[in-house]
């Protein structure tokens, strides 16, 4: 049991974070407004927890300009589908044990 | 004492927000129902009203007619499939848009972009193809060739919206071939297609979903 909860990441503590990485192990990519329709969050929340995803190189940002508005699109890393996966595995784990 | 996290309600919200960013749920059953009952009535009128015969078979009936009765039979003919067309796509718009408020859902989201250019690309195709069909005569395959790209319309859209879409994609399919193998009966499987099956996958969904 101490086990399976000290496998969890920290990084996904958070529910806003939790739904960044649910979203983008979806799709391909999402841009920063559909990000905040989608999780119902503030601008300022949404971009503090994305860049620390970022930082931790767990999402990657791609910026682009779509016609003369620039457009900001995430979509997750390798490393980010990794332990996304083994984050969820040990949720399921907890409950299974409890 | 510490409250301890809620882990099985995380796993809600990850999977809830995982179909909801990658399926658009707010296609509604009615949608099926209202298509598939005007495709019926449509049938309906095109058999017994437009072509008044008894018999499915309408190559028969055409061969003892003039070159302008037929003009005008097929004129009558277009215009019914392309009233039902509009309204069942009116439809189900209006039924998804319902759904969506009442879920408190946006309607244009990036899935269902996705879901409308998977849908619209075959579409479109389809439509130019039965317009040539049309100015080459050759209205014989007119009916197989609809049933054939709204199933594989469906069979793309599938992978946007709920699973089952797939299976009435599928459907749909086989009742074009079987429409383009017995050549006659266009209206029986425009009926059983566009009609009966619609219907059916409405019914289906609606109890299973909305019910």
């Amino acid at each position: 049991m101490k086990v399976a909860i000290s496998s969890l990441n920290k990084l996904f503590e958070n529910r806003v974070r939790l739904g960044i990485m649910s979203v983008l192990i979806v799709n391909d990519s999402y841009d920063f407004n559909n990000l905040k329709e989608t999780l119902d969050v503030t601008d300022g929340n949404l971009a503090s927890h994305l860049k620390a995803l970022e930082e931790n190189k767990l999402i990657k940002v791609n910026k682009q300009f779509i016609g003369r508005k620039p457009n900001t699109s995430y979509s997750i890393t390798e490393t980010g589908v990794t332990l996304f996966r083994s984050h969820i595995k040990a949720l399921e784990d907890i409950i299974k044990s409890q | 004492m510490e409250n301890k996290p809620d882990y099985s309600d995380d796993i809600k919200t990850i999977k809830k927000i995982m179909e909801e960013s990658s399926r658009f749920l707010s296609l509604s059953g009615l949608s099926g129902l209202f298509a598939g009952f005007l495709a019926i009535l449509a049938g309906c009128i095109a058999q017994f009203g437009i072509l008044r015969s008894k018999s499915f078979f309408f190559n028969e009936n055409l061969s003892s007619l003039s070159v302008p009765e037929i003009t005008s039979l097929k004129i009558k003919l277009i215009t019914d499939a392309l009233l039902v067309l509009l309204l069942a796509l009116a439809g189900s718009l209006y039924f998804s848009y319902r759904k969506a408020h009442r879920k408190g859902q946006k309607i244009w989201t990036p899935v269902s972009r996705r879901l409308l250019l998977s849908l619209i690309i075959p579409l479109i195709a389809g439509a130019f193809f039965i317009m040539i069909f049309y100015l080459e005569s050759q209205w014989q395959l007119i009916v197989p060739a609809m049933l054939i790209f709204y199933g594989l319309a469906l069979i793309g859209a599938g992978k946007f919206t709920y699973s089952e879409v797939f299976y009435l994609g599928l459907a749909e399919l086989l009742t074009g071939f079987s429409a383009a193998i017995f050549q006659g009966s266009a209206i029986f499987f425009w009926i059983l297609g566009f009609g009966f099956f619609n219907l059916a996958y409405g019914l289906i969904m609606y109890r299973k979903y909305e019910g």
